[in-house]
């Protein structure tokens, strides 16, 4: 139990370093932000301008920017690891190795959960969705897309941060094992926004919870080699 | 020599299920000759599935004993995983066209999941190419690897449910052939067709590893020059 509350606590050091990282002046998740929007505003000048047509791409819009910022977010979270050796350091404090992904986990969490939310509000306004009459089984959404998104990001970008080809390693590992994520989560959005009238929103939603436990298990479970010899 | 001996013995095997599938089965009454495709579609498919397997397998195996063979076995079973299971994409397009009319079909669930198959093993491939040094190369890939094969069930049944919801099952899936009602003769070529893909996959993987351990060998041999020559420099007399 109390090994359980220590591990608790330095997962939440770790997200809390690069919390602060973050806040002094590392402006990586504003710029991240503004990737999404341009990718919504691209995606707009792709298949408008009809009103109806973009409405109903609307849900896939949404989840693809969020995911192709996400492969910026998570790079970013890991890459603060590089400088001075920090990653190393890291690697020989004398914690458990799940602690130290979770940590990492949360922080990408926290900076997906903003992401999620702020596309979310852009693709209501952009792309007229009434976000509002649904806003609890969308919030739901997207909650559970960005644990997900943080899961798996958290995971590859640990693999890919001391590759040369870093860049473009990062996302041809990661999206391919997002893609029932993706799935999941554009099938959920569009559920809700058109009232569920099939009744499927609660099986994406389930889908989208085993997925984020499955993935979180693996990576915590494999973390740890890549720390000491990955 | 025994490897030559199953080599040749695997070649012998599938040029006879070739022929058997080309000439000794009668076409299929719906879909005429192009049913024929299914024979080495279906046995390259469950080749793909059982390379990934063992390179789950064999990245566990190296995670637990540190033993270099063990990526080596997981490193040639990925290589012959990919190229099986672009064989397997390319035999289903070929199908496809004359049978759905397109090459690609995004309703079925399997020709969808072996894409992102593919997609998942080419990264695992390039990864290894991307590290230098033998260990760290081989705990990136065991990780990648078993990873990967825990996401195949995900999206097989991700993709399935995906389009479940909308669409009943398609035409003729390939899997009817494999139903108790097929007359014997399909079911007879489709299992001897397996049989000399999976020996033929074995002389393959055998002779892949072997390559695999020369070359490594080679590398090490090389790093050991560099060493002694730097030494031998460093020290002049």
């Amino acid at each position: 139990m109390s090994n359980l509350r220590t591990e608790a606590r330095v997962a939440l050091a770790v997200a809390r370093k690069d919390a602060v990282a973050e806040l002094r002046g590392r402006h990586a998740t504003v710029s991240t932000l503004f990737f999404a929007a341009v990718v919504l505003l691209l995606f707009g000048f792709a298949l408008g301008p009809d009103a109806a047509r973009l409405a109903a791409a609307a849900p896939g819009m949404l989840w693809l920017a969020v995911v192709f910022a996400g492969i910026l977010a998570v790079n970013r979270l890991h890459l603060l690891e590089t400088d001075d050796g920090a990653l190393e350091q890291l690697a020989l404090y004398p914690v458990s190795r799940r602690a130290i992904y979770a940590g990492k986990a949360l922080g990408g969490f926290a900076v997906m959960l903003l992401l999620g939310v702020v596309v979310l509000g852009t693709v209501g306004v952009l792309f007229a969705v009434d976000i509002a009459g649904a806003w609890l089984p969308l919030l739901v959404t997207v909650v559970l897309g960005a644990a997900g998104v943080a899961a798996v990001g958290t995971f590859y970008a640990g693999v890919t941060v001391r590759l040369r080809a870093r860049e473009v390693m990062l996302p041809l590992l990661m999206l391919p094992v997002l893609a029932p994520l993706l799935l999941g989560a554009v099938k959920a959005t569009s559920a809700a926004l058109t009232g569920d009238p099939f009744g499927e929103l609660g099986a994406w939603l389930q889908l989208l919870v085993a997925f984020d436990i499955i993935m979180v298990v693996a990576g915590a479970a494999t973390y740890g080699y890549l720390l000491e010899d990955g | 020599m025994k490897t030559r001996v199953l080599g040749l013995v695997a070649l012998t095997a599938v040029v006879a299920v070739t022929l058997v599938a080309l000439f000794v089965v009668p076409p299929d009454r719906n879909q005429g000759d192009a049913q024929r495709i299914m024979y080495p579609h279906v046995a390259s498919a469950w080749l793909a599935y059982l390379s990934f397997g063992v390179t789950a397998l064999a990245g566990i195996g190296w995670l637990w004993k540190r033993d270099l063979r063990l990526d080596a076995v997981a490193h040639a079973a990925a290589e012959i995983g990919v190229m099986f299971t672009a064989f397997a994409i390319w035999g289903g397009m070929m199908w496809g066209r004359p049978i759905w009319g397109v090459f690609w079909q995004w309703e079925d669930p399997r020709l969808t999941t072996t894409a992102l198959l593919l997609a998942l093993y080419v990264g695992y491939l390039l990864l290894r190419r991307l590290t230098d040094d033998p260990e760290r190369r081989a705990t990136r890939a065991a990780i990648v690897g078993i990873v990967a094969a825990i996401d195949i069930p995900i999206v097989h049944f991700s993709v399935e449910w995906w389009r479940g919801l909308h669409q009943t099952a398609t035409i003729g899936s390939p899997d009817r052939v494999l139903n108790p009602a097929a007359p014997g003769i399909f079911v007879g070529t489709l299992f001897g067709t397996l049989a000399a893909f999976t020996l033929t996959w074995l002389y393959l993987m055998i002779r892949r590893y072997q390559l695999e351990r020369a070359e490594l060998a080679r590398e090490e041999a090389r790093r050991m020059d560099l060493l002694m020559s730097a030494r031998t420099a460093a020290v002049p007399r």
